[in-house]
């Protein structure tokens, strides 16, 4: 398949990349760039576990062809801890045992973290609608509303 | 020794996974993330039919394509495998016959998927198709073909075994109910793909794999035999692992098949399963049939039970023999039941393998049995809760009649928890239209005490070693699968020798590193690998005090040891920081290793004059006691759970954070199979291969679980520690019927509870209203 030049900004960086036109998003992330963080859980469009953001909202990159996001910010799991600190959402995960076996987790952060850009104080059924297209087979989810709640209050506490 | 219980870090404090932020932040390298430049792409060629002979297989085509590196078939793999010792009947790539849809047949490793794609389809596989038997009634139908031919009658294993009189107790009984129950077949569902990286090594002509397993030393022991070579040839990693449940306690042909291409091509092998194809490799919870049969004593107490267990055990014997008797063992050692009778039969099927799951084999008996006992509490009058009191345990330590020892026994005090937290007393049978309450009790093995392998070593073997950094290093075997094992062993460790818990690295599932470690299966680590941590971190504690009490010219029985500083009991002398300590305990010495092993004792080893009693035997019981809130839509017959309390005897809590993450993981995967999972063929072809048709729960659909952790402290365990993932799954099922008894008013004995199911029952109950008002006219 012909593979064109693609520049791409993935967790505040610029890349340039070849890639087929049919590349998906995943396969760029995962192959091109090793941020092995974002997970391929099922045979598309299933799970949730590969979302990342572009343009702050939720994206399923196994269904996003890699073209779509040119020119768009993309963030994937491995961009939200700054200098050394985890971000809010991974510190409440990682607390309150919002990962078990961690495979849904960056899917899970990453879905939680479009969430709270949007509505910083969300409710219990607002989070569940959130997050209802990532699936957990660990946690029965109950820890990782809890998580989603303490990364609000966090927030909030912090300004 | 006595936790302290108040150490960050340590025994009964809430401690955060270990290696959770290297989940939280992405840095986790899981199977399919370790970087493999230029590794080859294997791919597998399945079987089309679910039951058919292999008259010929040409892959001289495929063979001939550029960029194809190996092609495997089943001439190539003449050692069948399986994890039990006495029922190896798989082929890792089919020889002579296909005995399910997907049944590998062939492989390839070629440079590039699409090569891969081109091999495959230019593989010439000619089939003689024979009748596919599906189900139960197929397989076991006088005249069908049998799938293996050793099993003439598709019957893997017949169970037949009584204790106690059944048939007087049945006789001394006010009230004998016997009852019909279905359960459908479920998968674990694990979030992760299976996936290995197989390597071949020059060195030694052998392979190292990374893999997706529970078991690594299983998959080692059954990569050597398939592919002939010996034990010291292979090497085995797990890397982070997203999930098991059950579904990888077994070597998968999957493994087998990556190793096989590796070494074929002599080259790197990245062998990745989509999603359909881990539906396939399955190992779930089979279709199981049981007729149950209880005698109660109007007060409730009950005389007898028999039942009868026939499961839908799929192409091949994996762990079935295990399964099926597992659907007795734990009828034992919850309740004090004079007389049981069990009979079960494991029937080959033309479906994918089933396996172990969460709760192996016990949890759909057990949803039997409770559901059957909650409908003749009724019938009597009795309330849910008091028949259960009825029959607790009378004393400790208790021997069962399966030969199990209960030694610490929580059920009563659970029982207690839950009743008050729902408010059952006030709420039961009062409950608004259309919603309900319902309870069950359910329990389940801290590890099997008898090893599948007798090879007379420690059930679990732990290394530390201590350097001149001040860090000790925890080597175990013990697979850490999103569980926490990792984080239980370093508690462990770190309460003992009184130090802080970021002290400690843990180096895990690695054969050429780590002691081996039987695996993360039956709930077997915490306890095992936790006494076995123990005994290490005792051993090094010792040389350590001897240490200081060389240094401090005092007598060893006089050192005290507190947050990491040893010094003389009553004495102003200045003590040692634990650096210094390190470096006395040096000197002469570097590094100091130390072992700890733990061994279950013979008592607790079932016993050999009852058949089959090595299953089910234990160090001791998980038990949980839980209620559940549900309301029924009439309309859509859809279910809803709304809350469930729980309350869960895990001896000790070693972590309250995991205990609670464990127990609430346990009770949801109990209420998917409760609500909506089942697995779907049609003639042998899966239906139900992507998680969109498999049904499991989504956040939107989930309860709040609160959880209650009782300490009843078990003696042999560490700590007083018990298992806590699998005990508190059984229950969900029958506490969900009886929910739904009281919100709608219909018995559904077939699981899952699915809308259509409910939908049926509500129009059969509303046309039998019609008939009886009708009648009722009529005769007026």
């Amino acid at each position: 398949m012909p593979k064109r030049l693609l520049t791409l900004s993935v967790n505040g960086r610029e890349h340039t990349v070849a890639a087929a036109d049919g590349a998906l998003l995943i396969e760029v992330l995962r192959d091109a760039l090793q941020l092995t963080g974002t997970k391929q859980g099922c045979d598309g469009g299933e799970c949730g576990a590969c979302t990342v953001l572009v343009d702050d909202r939720p994206r399923l990159a196994c269904s996003t062809l890699a073209v779509q996001v040119e020119g768009k910010r993309v963030e994937t799991v491995e961009g939200l801890a700054k200098h050394g600190r985890l971000s809010r959402v991974q510190q409440a995960f990682h607390e309150k045992l919002g990962a078990q076996c961690g495979f849904c987790t960056p899917g899970m952060v990453m879905a939680s973290e479009a969430l709270l850009r949007s509505n910083p104080d969300p409710t219990v059924e607002q989070i569940k609608t959130a997050l209802a297209g990532n699936l957990c087979r660990c946690t029965g989810y109950v820890k990782i509303i809890e998580s989603v709640q303490a990364a609000a209050a966090a927030t909030e506490a912090a300004q | 020794m006595n936790p302290r219980m108040t150490r960050p870090g340590g025994i009964g404090v809430h401690t955060p996974l270990i290696d959770g932020i290297d989940k939280v932040t992405g840095r986790a390298k899981y199977t399919a993330d370790i970087a493999a430049p230029g590794a080859l792409v294997g791919r597998i060629l399945r079987s089309p039919h679910p039951h058919a002979l292999i008259v010929s297989i040409d892959t001289s085509a495929a063979q001939a394509l550029d960029g194809v590196h190996a092609v495997c078939t089943g001439d190539d793999t003449p050692v069948p495998f399986g994890v039990l010792p006495i029922a190896e009947n798989e082929y890792p790539l089919a020889r002579g016959k296909v005995r399910y849809r997907g049944d590998p047949v062939a492989a390839v490793a070629a440079v590039d998927e699409a090569t891969a794609e081109r091999a495959l389809a230019a593989i010439v596989v000619e089939y003689e198709v024979l009748p596919a038997l599906t189900t139960v009634k197929a397989a076991m139908k006088p005249g069908a073909p049998a799938i293996h031919d050793d099993k003439p009658n598709n019957v893997l294993r017949e169970v037949h075994a009584e204790f106690g009189d059944t048939t007087a107790g049945f006789a001394e009984a006010d009230l004998v109910r016997e009852k019909n129950f279905t359960f459908a077949e479920v998968n674990h569902a694990h979030m992760e793909l299976n996936a290995t990286l197989a390597e071949y090594d020059i060195e030694r002509d052998g392979v190292t794999l990374h893999t997706t397993t529970q078991v690594p030393y299983y998959v080692h022991l059954k990569v050597a035999a398939c592919l002939q070579i010996e034990e010291s040839q292979v090497r085995v990693i797990k890397p982070f692992l997203g999930g098991g449940f059950g579904a990888r306690t077994e070597c998968l042909h999957f493994e087998i098949i990556a190793a096989l291409l590796a070494r074929r091509a002599r080259g790197t092998v990245r062998l990745l399963q989509t999603r359909e194809e881990t539906f396939l490799a399955h190992r779930g919870r089979p279709w199981t049939a049981v007729k149950m049969k209880i005698g109660l004593k109007s007060d409730g107490r009950i005389t007898a039970l028999a039942l009868e267990a026939t499961q839908a055990g799929g192409a091949y014997a994996g762990y079935g023999i295990i399964t099926i008797l597992y659907t007795g063992a734990l009828m034992h050692g919850i309740y004090d039941i004079p007389a049981i009778k069990h009979d079960a039969w494991r029937v080959y099927t033309n479906t994918p393998p089933c396996g172990a799951q969460r709760g192996h084999g016990t949890v759909d008996t057990r949803a039997a049995f409770e559901a059957l006992l909650t409908d003749m509490a009724e019938e009597l009058g009795l309330d849910g809760f008091a028949v259960r009191q009825k029959n607790l345990l009378p004393q400790l330590p208790y021997r069962t009649m399966y030969a199990q020892n209960v030694l610490s026994y929580g059920l009563p005090e659970c029982l207690e928890k839950v009743k008050a937290a729902s408010g059952w007393n006030e709420r039961k049978g009062r409950m608004p239209k259309g919603r309900g309450l319902g309870l069950a009790c359910s329990h389940f093995v801290s590890g099997t005490s008898t090893p599948k392998h007798w090879t007379g070593e420690p059930h679990a073997t732990v290394q530390l070693r201590l350097d001149f950094d001040g860090g000790v290093t925890l080597f175990t075997g013990a697979a850490d699968i999103g569980q926490g094992s990792s984080t239980m062993a370093a508690q462990c460790a770190a309460e003992v020798l009184d130090i802080a818990l970021e002290r400690i690295r843990v180096i895990s599932s690695d054969s050429a590193v780590t002691p081996k470690d039987n695996g993360s299966y039956s709930s077997r680590v915490t306890f095992m690998v936790g006494r076995a941590s123990i005994a290490a971190a005792t051993e090094l504690r010792a040389l350590l005090v001897k240490a200081a009490a060389g240094r401090l010219k005092a007598h060893e029985a006089d050192i005290e040891v507190r947050d990491e500083v040893y010094c003389v009991r009553d004495s102003d002398q200045t003590g040692l920081t634990w650096i210094e300590t390190v470096r006395a305990a040096m000197v002469d010495s570097g590094a100091v290793t130390v072992k700890g092993t733990y061994t279950c004792p013979p008592e607790f080893q079932g016993d050999k004059k009852i058949r089959g009693s090595a299953i089910g035997a234990t160090m001791g019981f998980c038990y949980a006691a839980q209620v559940v809130e549900a309301s029924v839509d009439e309309l859509t017959g859809k279910v809803t759970a709304h809350k469930v309390w729980v309350a869960v005897d895990v001896g000790r809590a070693l972590n309250p954070l995991s205990v609670e993450g464990q127990t609430q993981g346990g009770v949801w995967m109990g209420l998917g199979q409760a609500l909506s999972e089942a697995t779907v063929y049609d003639d042998g072809r899966m239906m139900h291969g992507n998680l969109l048709d498999y049904r499991v729960p989504t956040m939107a659909e989930s309860p709040d679980i609160e959880v209650f952790i009782v300490e009843s402290v078990d003696p042999n365990g560490p700590f007083g520690a018990k298992e806590a993932s699998e005990g508190m799954l059984a229950g969900i099922l029958p506490a969900l019927r009886e929910a739904v008894q009281e919100a709608a008013g219909v018995d559904c004995d077939t699981f899952p509870l699915s809308p259509d199911r409910i939908v049926e029952l509500l129009d059969t109950k509303e046309a039998a209203a019609a008939r009886a008002a009708r009648s009722a006219k009529e005769t007026a």
